[in-house]
């Protein structure tokens, strides 16, 4: 297998996903792969001091899919990669549980841990997904952070 | 052309979609906002603060000024909070 081959994965869905068999999945028989870096976002329990009993996330079906393709596919581009996997569940979640997942494969360890950061970066202020909020005091839409916005600003290519 | 709404635009507006045919003079994605927010009290509600609205046209994020001519969707939705 040439060391160029870079396998994207991208899926939404409301199921859970198993980050050793997705990692299992990119890495398959290959032996050019030398890191794997595995980041996962988990609903927390609580925001700014108060307590959060649920999460609902909702994403605009179609573009959601093709805004991750094109950032996996600048991430691929800007970084010699050996694979992507990005997994982001949508529906209803409890603290604890898992919301998404990205994988990305390289020889060496700098290269994955970058384009991980890269991907989530993007991923917070580009793809088209929208969290709701439960919590005793009612429900209510998660306002997007100006920090989430300064973290993507900077992989910006001048 | 379809639009698609998200979020607390979508709750605002009432729908999740609908096709309208606005007319000719409507250009841009800055002159549907302001057509629609004259449309009704829920349109305008939820086009209040034009500046924070997100626009995409057939999948692909677009700034205000974009050209509608020949979008298939458009859609409106809040600042993106996901990952």
């Amino acid at each position: 297998m040439p060391v160029t081959t870079c396998p994207v994965t991208i899926r939404i869905q409301q199921d859970d996903f198993d980050i050793a068999r997705e990692i299992a999945v990119l890495t398959g028989n290959r032996t050019d792969i030398g890191a794997v870096v595995s980041f996962s976002g988990i609903c927390r329990g609580d925001e700014d001091s108060a307590k959060i009993a649920a999460l609902s996330l909702e994403h605009y079906p179609g573009m959601a899919e093709e805004e991750i393709r094109r950032h996996a596919d600048e991430a691929t581009s800007r970084w010699p990669l050996n694979g992507v996997t990005v997994i982001h569940r949508v529906g209803r979640f409890m603290p604890g549980q898992n919301i998404v997942l990205v994988l990305t494969a390289s020889q060496h360890r700098q290269v994955a841990f970058q384009a991980a950061e890269f991907l989530m970066d993007y991923l917070k202020t580009n793809a088209p997904f929208w969290k709701k909020e439960e919590s005793a005091t009612g429900t209510g839409w998660v306002e997007a952070q100006a920090r989430d916005d300064e973290a993507a600003a900077r992989w910006a290519r001048r | 052309m379809k639009v698609k709404y998200f979020a607390w635009v979508r709750e605002r507006v009432g729908k999740a979609e609908e096709t309208i045919e606005p007319p000719a003079t409507v250009r841009t994605v800055e002159d549907l906002i302001a057509w629609l927010s004259g449309q009704s009290e829920a349109y305008a509600y939820a086009f209040e603060k034009p500046k924070v609205i997100r626009a995409a046209i057939d999948h692909a994020h677009v700034k205000s000024d974009a050209a509608i001519a020949g979008a298939r969707e458009i859609a409106f939705f809040p600042p993106m909070t996901g990952g």
